[in-house]
């Protein structure tokens, strides 16, 4: 990887992170702060709520486009992302069933309840996409859109049934704006995760070259693909759980940075990690200013920004979508 | 030495390969011919593990490739099959250091860094290099794969059908190249050949299998004959003598 | 099968289908009536209008959508046609206003609403269906992420949209099975009668388009002509289905192809009428059974999606795509 590109980029996404902490419907001046003018609840906003939102910010971008990332190596499909394998669905339909039966649970094992269901759900697709015949690329998301479909018309039935429904809503579109210290520490876990993917970054590299190959060179797959099915689905709970469904990252990220620098994942995850975080903040902060003093969600300024992308990854380049 | 004991498989109600006994003598290059279905290709699977076979045995130097972990098996042995598509974006030189990965898991030591070059350099690959798979022809990229396997230097070295989408030039290179690795350096090459006249060329033996069994084996000079061959593909074949060659023709 | 005996089996299967969809309907109309009757029979009976337009509508465009584009898994809906139609209104609001908006005439607004409709849906048509060999999956994913699309930008102009506004584009948009307003199914049912009018009067067409373009062409029929002439139909169908009942994503794939299961001559004169009656008796009997058994009123949506959803993985696992 080199340097000299990689440290600009990091730079780039310092001052983000900086502009992020500054951007809001309170005034905090960074020149106040600094010269010590700034008063007492500058500050509590500042540390209560900016720099919690920010961490989250870049934690959940970064942990998303590394998640996307492993999918579709362990899927070998470019077009696969947690919102499009029926894992956030399932991380959904995981945090319905915790506020039907103990709503009261500590936000850990509300994570880990919903992390079992997208685990659950993740493996059905790939149980699924083994059973398709002829695997055809595009078929493959398509299931996994249908799937994630079905997935959340059980959710919507129950929350339904129970008068859920808005509570469901609320992490429909992820929001960081109510990110708060004291209920983001959980994205810390994803980060851990994101870590032990670079460690094994290798083995996931290998194992997008399939089966076959990972076999020929001494690699457990089956292994592999647990490990990542376990990092994709606790990284979606944690982000869903804090701030709710951050679309498309998965998508958009990886298939950028493979675009320009190629799959070799030793190299490419710390840039994926990067560009994620990046795209996150530029997104939250365009929906804080946009219309402000009213926010937009990042997932609603996502949704448009991934599904262009999206419909440019199939027919811009229709010609080498393979 | 590689022995094959009683191998089967089946796919459903059909039995691809049927009861194969087998032993591939240490060294040398062996070619597997036979008409299409003939169960070559699943016989080589099984024997790298890649498919799990129904009965039987494969051993390799000893050791039972079903129960052996796969990373000590992948120092002693590789496979490259035909089609290979990667949806993952590599250049060459990300490929071919993964035939590495045995060793040093993915963290390549000096010493690995030297095999790298030696295989690029051995398959000509020193220009592209920096490519990724997907902007190479079907030739360069077969040749980038077979690099991968060489890299990973194992005593046994299994290929499908190596010579696909290459050229006459690169093929015959390429025959070079692996019998000269079986005879220099001391390798076992088997590989699942379509052309007899590479096969009777290069070969010190020949297996040729016909509807999933065994059919006959030895040296060239004993398979490539008229009477043989003709039976062994139902069509008709004459054999001539060139330059100390046995060079079938069959228009 | 012989000509005469497949005939036969046809209109017995449209004879049994008609019983019950009458069944159905009297049903409706009748089960756990309580008070006056005639106040029972207006409400139901404009209730039931409302379903009976949908069921027409959805299923006849779906039919129809599928003989042009020769396969049997794209649907408009699937298309994003119905999402194009919550864009065009949310888009509406926003640029003149509630204000401007409530004070055109709800026919004039509707009218006009349908023409933006025909015209965007002929150009993402022409767009799509262009030249370049189609891969029928590449085409369903575009049209599920035009969806997503167009889902995502009318989300987002309505977290925009001044307050106010906002409500009156809720009450537009808002719409369930329940639908009680008699001057929009009136609206409706004219729109709905004229176009009939136009495809009984093409009914001749339809077997042959199904043949495929050039042999339509080469049997003489003026191709281009007749699929925009269709495509046009099918628009004003789905926007009336969407104004009456919003999105409904699934539903005409579902009873298309249960019609093509149960008709055995693949005549449009035997599909079109069966997929209208299965669809009926799937609106009116399920809405019915929902409503008076379960007491589930506005359920019938979301299990029609969890049903949808899964018939379509089936359907692209058995790979009879095409």
């Amino acid at each position: 990887m080199p340097l000299k590109f990689f440290l600009p980029a990091l730079l780039l996404t310092v001052i983000l992170a900086f502009v992020s902490l500054f951007v809001g419907v309170r005034d905090v001046s960074p020149l106040d702060l600094f010269a010590g003018a700034a008063d007492q609840r500058d500050l509590m906003v500042l540390v209560a709520s900016r720099v919690p939102r920010t961490v989250a910010l870049v934690l959940a971008g970064s942990g998303m486009a590394i998640a996307g990332t492993i999918m579709q190596m362990l899927a070998r499909n470019r077009f696969v992302e947690p919102s499009t394998a029926g894992t956030v669905e399932s991380a959904g339909l995981g945090m319905l069933t915790v506020l039907l039966i103990a709503p009261d649970m500590p936000v850990i094992a509300k994570m880990l309840v919903a992390a079992a269901f997208s685990m659950a759900g993740t493996a059905l697709f790939l149980s699924i996409l083994r059973a398709i015949p002829l695997r055809s690329i595009l078929m493959v998301p398509l299931v996994g859109i249908m799937l994630g479909g079905m997935i959340s018309a059980v959710t919507t039935f129950f929350a339904y049934r129970f008068d859920l429904l808005q509570s469901m809503g609320a992490w429909a579109s992820g929001d960081f704006s109510v990110v708060l210290r004291g209920r983001y520490e959980i994205l810390w876990v994803a980060f851990a995760l994101t870590i032990a993917a670079y460690v094994a970054a290798d083995r996931f590299t290998v194992a997008g070259m399939g089966e076959d190959f990972s076999s020929n060179l001494g690699l457990n797959y089956r292994k592999v693909m647990a490990l990542g099915l376990v990092i994709v689905s606790m990284v979606t709970a944690c982000v869903v759980v804090t701030a709710g469904v951050v679309p498309f990252l998965g998508l958009i990220v990886p298939n950028v940075v493979s675009m320009i620098m190629g799959d070799n994942l030793r190299r490419s995850l710390p840039w994926i990690g990067l560009c994620g975080a990046a795209l996150v903040l530029v997104c939250d902060i365009i929906g804080r200013i946009i219309n402000a003093p009213f926010e937009i969600p990042v997932g609603a300024v996502l949704g448009i920004v991934g599904s262009l992308f999206f419909l440019y990854l199939l027919i811009g380049r229709r010609n080498r979508v393979a | 030495m590689i022995e094959v004991s009683g191998v089967s498989k089946s796919y459903g109600k059909t039995l691809v390969v049927d009861g194969v006994t087998l032993s591939l003598p240490k060294g040398g290059l062996t070619s597997i011919i036979g008409p299409n279905g003939a169960g070559k290709s699943t016989l080589m699977s099984m024997i790298a593990r890649l498919l799990p076979m129904d009965a039987g045995s494969v051993v390799v130097d000893g050791l039972d490739v079903t129960n052996v972990s796969g990373d000590v098996l992948a120092r002693r042995l590789s496979i490259l099959r035909q089609d290979n598509h990667l949806t993952a974006r590599l250049t060459v030189t990300d490929l071919v250091t993964f035939g590495r990965y045995p060793y040093s898991k993915g963290r390549p030591t000096l010493e690995d860094r030297d095999h790298v070059e030696r295989a690029i350099d051995y398959l000509g690959l020193a220009d592209l290099r920096h490519r990724f798979l997907d902007e190479l022809s079907g030739g360069q990229r077969q040749r980038a794969f077979v690099a991968m396997v060489l890299c990973q230097d194992t005593d046994y070295m299994l290929f499908d059908e190596p010579l696909n989408n290459l050229d006459i030039s690169h093929s015959v290179s390429m025959m070079k190249l692996l019998r000269d690795s079986a005879r220099d350096l001391g390798k076992t090459v088997v590989m699942v050949l379509h052309d007899i006249n590479f096969a009777s060329c290069y070969s010190d033996h020949i297996v040729v299998m016909r509807d999933g069994r065994l059919f006959l084996q030895g040296t060239p000079t004993d398979i490539v004959r008229q009477e043989i061959l003709s039976e062994i593909y139902g069509t008709e074949f004459r054999v001539h003598e060139l330059d100390g060659n046995r060079i079938a023709t069959f228009y | 099968m012989s000509p005469d005996v497949l005939r036969k089996t046809s209109l017995v299967t449209l004879s049994i289908l008609a019983v019950l969809s009458l069944v159905s309907a009297v049903a409706f109309m009748t089960w756990g009536a309580r008070g006056s009757w005639s106040f029972v029979l207006s409400f139901r009976g404009t209730r039931l209008a409302a379903l009976i337009i949908v069921a027409y509508a959805i299923s006849v465009s779906t039919v129809l959508f599928q003989t042009i584009t020769g396969n049997r898994i794209l649907t408009p809906s699937i298309m994003g046609f119905d999402a194009l139609y919550v864009l065009l209104q949310t888009v509406l609001v926003f640029t003149l206003g509630a204000a401007a908006t409530s004070a055109i005439d709800p026919r004039l607004m509707f009218i006009v609403e349908v023409a933006a409709m025909v015209g965007f849906s002929l150009l993402l048509f022409r767009f799509l269906f262009s030249g370049h060999a189609q891969n029928i999956h590449l085409l369903v994913l575009v049209g599920i992420v035009l969806g997503v699309l167009f889902r995502s930008l009318s989300g987002f102009l309505q977290r925009i949209i001044n307050p106010d506004d906002f409500v009156v584009l809720q009450d537009r948009l808002f719409a369930s099975f329940n639908i009680t307003d008699g001057t929009l199914v009136g609206v409706s049912a004219v729109l709905v009668a004229g176009v009939s009018v136009f495809i009984w009067r093409m009914r001749d067409t339809f077997d042959v388009l199904a043949l495929g373009r050039d042999m339509a062409i080469s049997l003489g029929l003026d191709y281009q002509a007749a699929t925009t002439r269709i495509l046009i139909l099918v628009a004003i169908l789905i926007s009336v289905s969407t104004a009456l009942v919003g999105p409904v994503t699934f539903f005409g794939l579902l009873v298309a192809n249960l019609a093509y299961l149960i008709i055995p001559a693949s005549r449009h004169r035997y599909t079109l009428p069966a997929a209208v009656l299965i669809s009926v008796l799937c609106l009116v009997g399920g809405q019915t059974i929902l409503e008076r058994l379960f007491a589930f009123d506005t359920a019938l949506s979301i299990i029609i999606e969890f049903a949808g959803g899964l018939f379509f993985i089936l359907f692209l696992l058995k790979g009879r795509n095409r």
